[in-house]
């Protein structure tokens, strides 16, 4: 067998045989057991298709989870991006900003839901304040880094043609930062889903952070762990979809970086 | 050609940098013309300030004091008219763009339209003899390439003055022997003026129908040399021309003497 075909097979055989392999350990661990906080794979099994899989909790409460989740992380993106542009690229603006950006980024965005509840009340634009407080800073701080780094003999050759305003923020500024950024959109999405559960555990009625801690005081045990289990699908398809985006924005860089290792 | 108005215009050109342990001057004074249709050299020993001359020269950076003029107008920001190919190829392509691309993008800010703009690349790229990489990435073609898509960006730019800073310096002998001729071709073909900063003295001997030496830093112009070789130049014949050995010689000497600090006029 060719060599490379046999990486691939062993690599899905890791990826399916591995989580088939937990799910048996957690049957055998749990078999014949009365413990109420740990329920079979089977009885979340049921709850996860009674619970998640009807038209109403679509609607109710995953479908709105996941719209705050994506308003929120497009919302961080864009910021983070254009005013981390705007600031890589002005000197003077970094040097001003940078130290007080880093003191905000080092609070916890949980400390700010009480403050962000006050101001904005409990409605959705709180919650996309939470995930927005809290997944903008690996974008920004990313772009001024990735911004600031670029190539002085690219910057001179952009300058010397002359080639300036939107032409060179799509064709230079952007796809030179554009390594970095993603690997800030990256944490923007892990850190976005984490705020979007948390923003919903605050004073909410809907949403899936809401059904969890809601599923947990109504001692629905299965149907909590259910809920966590879905967490875990959407952030496995988070990430998929993230990497296909990355490796169409970002195909030249993988493509020069294997050229140079050789 | 002495009695026309020179097209580029160096005028005691003076740089000094500020450095932690005071300012150092790296460029002391340089003046000289470049008329219309010249290839022109600049040849002197390493650090002797040659890349500093060039951003100066190109607008890229500001001169402490002095002053360069293109066309009668002076110098303050990268000028419409030239166009530059800097020594560091792989750093001067965009990774994320092909060849076809690259050469285009100069040509877009100009706000060229399509279809023109298509050709002009068309042409550039074949005048370069990459017509097979258009849509290649530059990081998938070889250094030699590489500087080939540079040169042709400069080309398809249509500059009045094309500066090239040790633009072969880091490529190997044949492919910098190749690169070369493909500097005279198009210097003939295009008739464009060309400067071209070397520390390489026989390829500034073969190359320039003049050169000029730089002395060490804080540099000015060790000598103003025409080189009387014949138009047709030619990696064996010329090189093994008794001429083009004086030549080297003289211009070897000038560049010991640069070294030791000995000014010879």
């Amino acid at each position: 067998m060719m060599p490379a075909v046999r990486r691939s097979l062993v690599s899905v055989g890791l990826a399916v045989g591995v989580p088939i392999l937990l799910v048996l350990a957690w049957a055998l661990a749990t078999q014949g057991t009365q413990n109420l906080y740990f329920p079979t794979p089977g009885k979340v099994f049921d709850a996860f298709t009674s619970t998640w899989l009807t038209g109403a909790t679509m609607t109710k409460h995953v479908l709105p989870s996941l719209g705050r989740f994506a308003i929120g992380v497009v919302l961080s993106i864009v910021i983070g991006i254009v005013a981390g542009t705007a600031i890589g690229a002005t000197p003077w603006l970094r040097s001003l900003l940078e130290p007080m950006l880093e003191f905000f980024r080092a609070i916890p965005p949980v400390a700010l839901v009480p403050v962000i509840m006050l101001i904005l009340g409990i409605d959705d634009s709180m919650k996309l304040a939470v995930i927005v407080s809290g997944s903008v800073w690996p974008v920004l701080l990313n772009t001024i880094e990735g911004v600031r780094a670029m190539d002085p003999v690219l910057t001179d050759t952009s300058r010397s043609y002359r080639i300036r305003g939107a032409l060179a923020y799509r064709y230079f500024v952007l796809p030179a930062a554009s390594p970095q950024i993603m690997a800030g959109v990256r944490l923007c999405l892990s850190i976005g889903l984490i705020l979007m559960v948390i923003s919903e555990m605050f004073a909410a009625s809907s949403g899936l952070g809401y059904q969890i801690l809601f599923f947990q005081r109504q001692y629905m045990i299965a149907e909590m762990w259910s809920g966590i289990v879905l967490l875990g699908i959407v952030g496995v398809a988070v990430a998929a979809i993230f990497q296909l985006v990355e490796r169409r924005v970002l195909h030249w860089y993988h493509g020069s970086r294997e050229v140079s290792r050789g | 050609m002495a009695d026309k108005a020179p097209l580029l215009s160096v005028k005691e050109l003076k740089k000094t940098y500020a450095s932690a342990t005071g300012p150092v001057e790296a460029i002391g004074s340089i003046t000289f013309d470049v008329h219309a249709g010249e290839l022109v050299c600049i040849v002197g020993p390493s650090g002797c300030g040659k890349t500093t001359l060039l951003k100066c020269l190109s607008g890229l950076l500001a001169p402490t004091s002095g002053s360069v003029r293109l066309d009668g107008a002076e110098v303050t920001a990268p000028p419409k008219k030239m166009a530059v190919v800097f020594q560091e190829y792989g750093r001067s392509l965009y990774p994320w763009l092909t060849v076809a691309d690259n050469v285009a993008l100069p040509l877009r800010a100009q706000g060229i339209g399509k279809a023109e703009r298509t050709a002009a690349v068309e042409r550039a790229v074949e005048e370069v003899g990459l017509g097979h990489a258009m849509h290649k990435y530059p990081w998938q073609l070889s250094g030699g390439m590489q500087q080939r898509v540079a040169i042709a960006r400069a080309v398809a730019y249509q500059p009045e003055v094309l500066v090239m800073d040790e633009p072969f310096a880091a490529v190997d002998a044949q492919t910098r022997a190749d690169l070369e001729d493909l500097v005279r071709r198009v210097w003939q073909d295009l008739g464009v003026t060309v400067l071209f900063v070397t520390h390489d003295i026989d390829e500034s001997v073969y190359l320039g129908e003049r050169v000029l030496m730089l002395t060490n830093s804080p540099t000015t112009i060790q000598e103003d040399l025409a080189i009387d070789l014949p138009a047709e130049r030619d990696q064996l014949s010329t090189r093994a021309l008794p001429r083009f050995t004086e030549l080297r010689t003289h211009v070897y000497e000038q560049i010991q003497r640069a070294k030791r600090g000995e000014l010879v006029r």
